[in-house]
């Protein structure tokens, strides 16, 4: 009974901390495919797992725009993936990413993760859900996995900021101190589930 | 049958049915605040580990939660067809929201008859792995535990029809 259960959950074990993490060929909201490896300069890359509908992800929209506004130019672009199943989250549809991509300015591509392989591949569990990867050569290392800060409902009550520290302490060539975090959050939509 | 009194044809029932509207009014708004009330953390797991009898379902939801609205009437059900289980409905709506009115108010327009908590905490990265580390904090979440046998199983998803029951079976042995 208890193997059954464990087969019928979406989520496989997903990326710790120091693991490598694959580069992807998704769907931007512009029709082109997009790939980390598109950004040859890039020091490092922030991979969030979001949509348009979780009220999390509406509470983080301007903290995820200006995290692309602020450390894209330092080598770490910002790429958003929207993995939710449209068939049981219609608002997460494919045009509606679209519309909602251009309704908030987005100047970061917005994937769809038609498949949902990324997301279980990365091991994304909710919405807003980051990833920080650290490239090494040709690889890519996650840095760190977790929420954007410690402070959904209030911007203005943050204390700590987990996804600038991770990069601040990458730029700087220092060990991030909180490799990975948790937060309440919307659970990815996921196929059949 | 023939005792119960036929206010619409009573003469006095014209003072009586707005009294007894209003009584009925203070009598359920008062009895629902107490059932959504606010607890800390520290207070939510004292109440799971001083639970000896019945084998516990904790449901973590919000009402922002689309999921989690779908799989209520299963708790709710559960709630009318087993008096051996305990049942709490524990709203996450106040990390995002502080005012936890919401939550009442959605408890009393859907007449949920299950005990509801909200959970008053902030900062969920000290806490969730105090309640169950397998969470990844995505709603729904829903933990069953038994305190005699000491088992418990955890599911991080929306629960269907029967799964409920499979899970609570697997801790009672």
């Amino acid at each position: 009974m208890l193997f059954a259960l464990v087969a019928a959950t979406p989520e496989l074990p997903g990326y710790e901390v120091g693991d490598k993490a694959i580069d992807f060929k998704l769907k931007n909201v512009d029709g082109r495919l997009v790939s980390l490896a598109d950004w040859k300069d890039a020091r490092g890359y922030i991979v969030v797992f979001d949509c348009n509908t979780c009220p999390y992800s509406k509470a983080y929209n301007g903290r995820i725009v200006a995290l692309q506004a602020k450390y894209s130019s330092l080598g770490f672009p910002l790429v958003a993936i929207n993995a939710n199943d449209p068939e049981s989250s219609k608002g997460d549809s494919y045009p509606n990413m679209i519309s909602y991509a251009k309704k908030h300015g987005y100047k970061f591509p917005y994937l769809i993760d038609e498949t949902q392989e990324i997301a279980r591949t990365y091991g994304a569990t909710n919405t807003p859900h980051v990833f920080v990867l650290q490239r090494k050569g040709s690889d890519l290392q996650v840095a760190y996995i977790g929420a954007i800060d410690d402070s959904a409902r209030d911007a203005n009550a943050v204390t700590r900021k987990y996804v600038e520290e991770a990069i601040d302490a990458l730029l700087a060539g220092k060990p991030v101190m909180t490799t990975r975090t948790k937060a309440i959050g919307c659970g990815i939509k996921w196929k059949n589930s | 049958m023939s005792e119960r009194i036929d206010i619409t044809k009573s003469s006095k029932s014209l003072v009586a049915v707005p009294l007894l509207f209003s009584l009925l009014i203070v009598l359920s708004v008062s009895s629902l605040a107490q059932e959504a009330r606010l607890i800390h953390l520290s207070q939510f797991q004292e109440d799971i580990r001083s639970e000896k009898g019945k084998i516990q379902v904790i449901n973590f939801w919000a009402t922002w939660c689309a999921p989690c609205l779908k799989e209520l009437p299963l708790f709710e059900k559960l709630k009318a067809d087993r008096p051996d289980i305990r049942i709490r409905l524990v709203s996450m709506d106040m990390d995002l929201d502080p005012n936890p009115d919401k939550v009442r108010r959605f408890v009393a327009r859907k007449k949920l008859t299950s005990e509801v908590i909200i959970l008053d905490e902030r900062n969920p990265n000290k806490w969730i792995d105090q309640v169950e580390k397998k969470w990844s904090g995505a709603l729904p979440a829903t933990l069953i535990i038994n305190n005699q046998n000491g088992k418990r199983v955890f599911v991080e998803r929306e629960l269907h029809a029967g799964e409920l029951e499979k899970l609570i079976s697997e801790v009672s042995q």
